[in-house]
């Protein structure tokens, strides 16, 4: 599925400095029963954002109106657990573009490629910055810049260069997926699985 | 030029290499159920394309499965709306599909070898995380996205970096009451749930040799759990056996072909890995998990660590022990039980049942335990009456449910209450992973048993 194209992205940010936020904090297991890909930002982080009646919890930073943005900040091996997209469609469909972690796990990491969502993996030094200048002014803003792979703190001016494979910068640049590029080798596919038995 | 095992299967899976990008990885296999893929099929459809290769797709019905009353309509709407959108998109594309009611419905990988669909040196994607399980026959197999789904079913293929390698050795043997359950727990314990992340892992050492193929798959099932993008294990005469004569597999002159080609699935002597670890057997107890991810696992008969003892973020690990409502330095023998599952991919075959069988034989089921009993396919609850487990069962007063996923992941009514402590035998312990609130230690089928029949965390080595 296409998705709008990536560049630099100037925005405040949401911290959630916990370790080993699993795929099913990010989206439990009983929201997973759509057919169509709609409304899972509703559900985003479901039970730590809302009580068992529906009420939302107070102290959860997404109820907490002095947080907003368009970027996630969350604590190290972050989206460990399935490799349900729906995580990263939950990310994306609340309004996330980016996520900053010291650390993701795989499959979330590939899904967030594959959706729009950029991953952003800096040093565990750099995060706590972070998570500090954001507890220090909640309107502090950081700049993620996929053109030079550079994420910098603004009130600061810290910032620190990112990873992201060529092939997967193009995708995200351009707002081309997966499927374009493998349909356009259709026929170097077949000549593979013709010769690969079943 | 010297390779592993997942080198030669790896490699001879690339279509294309891209520079300073990912590979065009052939898939041999794809197993298809009811949640990762009605969006993918959708994908299908708005572009106005078919299935590649509906022979190479296999479909069933398991996440979302009630596991009593399969033969009447699924009640909740939502759920049954997921499931007839799978019936109705492997109908179109010509995909076989396994639904509720068929014979052959089961855990999609647990049908996957019960049926000869996972095969030594194939590379077999699902969009289920646990596929990492079919790496037992020597098979690459991992866990995918939607849109990956949709990657394979419009071109069978994905486009991947290729992971680093780690092998992991386990030398020696296994003492009494020790599972590969325990196994699988105990290395997770060790590297922690991010200790093989970027990794693909070979199973190697006297342990996993020894090991049973159904062993096997419950080891490599869980390599996702410590970060991995799967683990396998070279094929050798046991993986053979195993497959001989299932219906999916090669037959005759195929067969021949295809043997030349297992025999060449090994590790090369000499060939390098990124990383290596050796454990021993000898060191492995029975494991139990007190937090909220399956890398919080000790030895049954251990105390609770310290944040400190762990190295662990002083925060999240408070988190997750309040979550438990236990404390640094507990015991975990004689804490309460209130709810046992045995069932799940990791541990819902037969030699799971009979483990199981083996302590509750002649005891009784504890009162305030509730236990739910799941087989991982109808071919598993067939031998479970077959050899007369269900006996057994009964005569301590448990029953047995219909095969899905169940409590594993709590998708259908299988949940576990809010506050509840449950024993389980599947792969996660996440908070409320088994329902709102529900609180998950997760252990092998021996422990299971040994908590449902004395109500209470109780080391089997004392029932067996
Ligand atoms: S049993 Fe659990 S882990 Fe296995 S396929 Fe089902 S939900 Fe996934």
């Amino acid at each position: 599925m296409a998705y709008d194209k990536f560049t630099v992205l100037e925005s405040t940010a949401v911290p959630l400095p916990i370790e080993n936020v699993d795929t099913d904090q990010i989206i439990p297991a009983r929201f997973l029963k759509a057919t169509e890909r709609k409304g899972f930002g509703d559900n985003l982080f479901r039970d730590w954002r809302y009580n068992s009646d529906d009420s939302p919890k107070k102290e959860f930073v997404l109820n907490n109106p002095t947080y907003s943005g368009k970027i996630l900040v969350g604590g190290k091996n972050f989206g460990s657990g399935s490799s349900r997209e729906h995580a990263a469609w939950a990310v994306y469909d609340y309004g996330f573009r980016c996520v900053v972690s010291s650390f993701f796990a795989d499959i979330f990491k590939n899904n967030c490629l594959n959706i729009g969502v950029l991953p952003v993996q800096v040093s565990p030094e750099f995060l706590d910055e972070i998570f500090k200048a954001i507890e220090a002014d909640p309107n502090a803003t950081l700049t993620v810049d996929l053109p030079n792979q550079k994420i910098s703190l603004n009130t600061t001016g810290t910032s620190e260069s990112f990873e992201i494979n060529d092939y997967k910068k193009g995708n995200m640049l351009n707002g081309f997926d997966d499927i374009d590029y493998l349909m356009n080798m259709g026929e170097t596919i077949s000549e593979f699985a013709e010769n690969t038995p079943l | 030029m010297k390779k592993t095992l997942f080198d030669k299967v790896w490699d001879s899976h690339v279509v294309k290499s891209i520079e300073n990008g990912p590979d065009v990885l052939f898939i041999d296999r794809h197993m298809v159920h009811e949640v990762t893929s009605p969006v993918a099929f959708l994908g299908l459809n708005n572009r106005g394309i078919k299935v590649k290769y509906p022979e190479r797709t296999f479909a069933t019905a398991d996440h979302n499965t009630p596991t009593i009353n399969q033969h009447l309509p699924v009640e909740d709407p939502l759920s049954a709306n997921q499931l007839a959108a799978l019936e109705a998109n492997a109908k179109e594309h010509g995909v076989s599909y396994w639904g509720l009611g068929h014979e052959k419905n089961g855990v999609v990988h647990v049908v996957g070898p019960e049926y000869g669909i996972t095969q030594p040196g194939a590379t077999i994607v699902c969009g289920d995380s646990h596929t990492s399980t079919h790496g037992a026959f020597g098979a690459i197999a991992f866990g995918i996205g939607t849109s990956e789904v949709e990657m394979v079913l419009s071109t069978q293929c994905i486009m991947q970096p290729k992971p680093k390698k780690m092998r992991i050795k386990v030398e020696g043997t296994l003492n009494k009451g020790v599972t590969p359950k325990d196994v699988g727990l105990y290395i997770i314990s060790k590297l922690t749930t991010s200790g093989a992340t970027g990794y693909f892992i070979e199973y190697a050492g006297q342990v996993f040799e020894d090991m049973t193929m159904e062993g096997r798959m419950t080891v490599c099932n869980l390599s996702i759990e410590m970060g991995a993008r799967g683990g396998m294990i070279a094929p050798d005469q046991k993986t053979f056996e195993y497959i001989s004569g299932r219906e999916f597999t090669p037959k005759g002159a195929d067969l021949e072909k295809a043997q030349a080609y297992w025999d060449t699935l090994y590790t090369d002597e000499g060939a390098e890995f990124d990383r290596e670890i050796t454990f021993q057997g000898s060191d492995i107890e029975p494991m139990i998990t007190f937090g909220t991810n399956p890398g919080l696992g000790m030895g049954i008969s251990n105390s609770i660590p310290t944040a400190a003892d762990l190295d662990a973020a002083e925060a999240s690990y408070k988190k997750s022990l309040d979550y438990m409502e236990y404390h640094e330095g507990e015991a975990m023998l004689g804490k309460k039980v209130d709810y046992v599952f045995i069932g799940s991919c990791t541990n819902g075959r037969i030699e799971d049942f009979r483990a199981f069988a083996s302590v509750v034989k002649g005891r009784k089921k504890a009162d305030h335990i509730t236990a739910w009993l799941v087989p991982g396919s109808h071919q598993v609850e067939a031998a479970i009456k077959e050899e007369g487990l269900l006996d057994i069962f009964n005569e301590a007063g448990f029953e047995l449910r219909e095969p899905g996923c169940s409590a594993c992941l709590a998708m259908n009514d299988d949940k576990i209450p809010a506050g509840k402590y449950a024993v389980s035998t599947s792969n996660r312990n996440f908070e409320g992973r088994q329902g709102p609130g529900s609180r998950t230690m997760l252990a092998s089928p021996l422990v299971a048993a040994a908590a449902a029949v004395t109500g209470v965390v109780t080391d089997p080595r004392e029932l067996i």
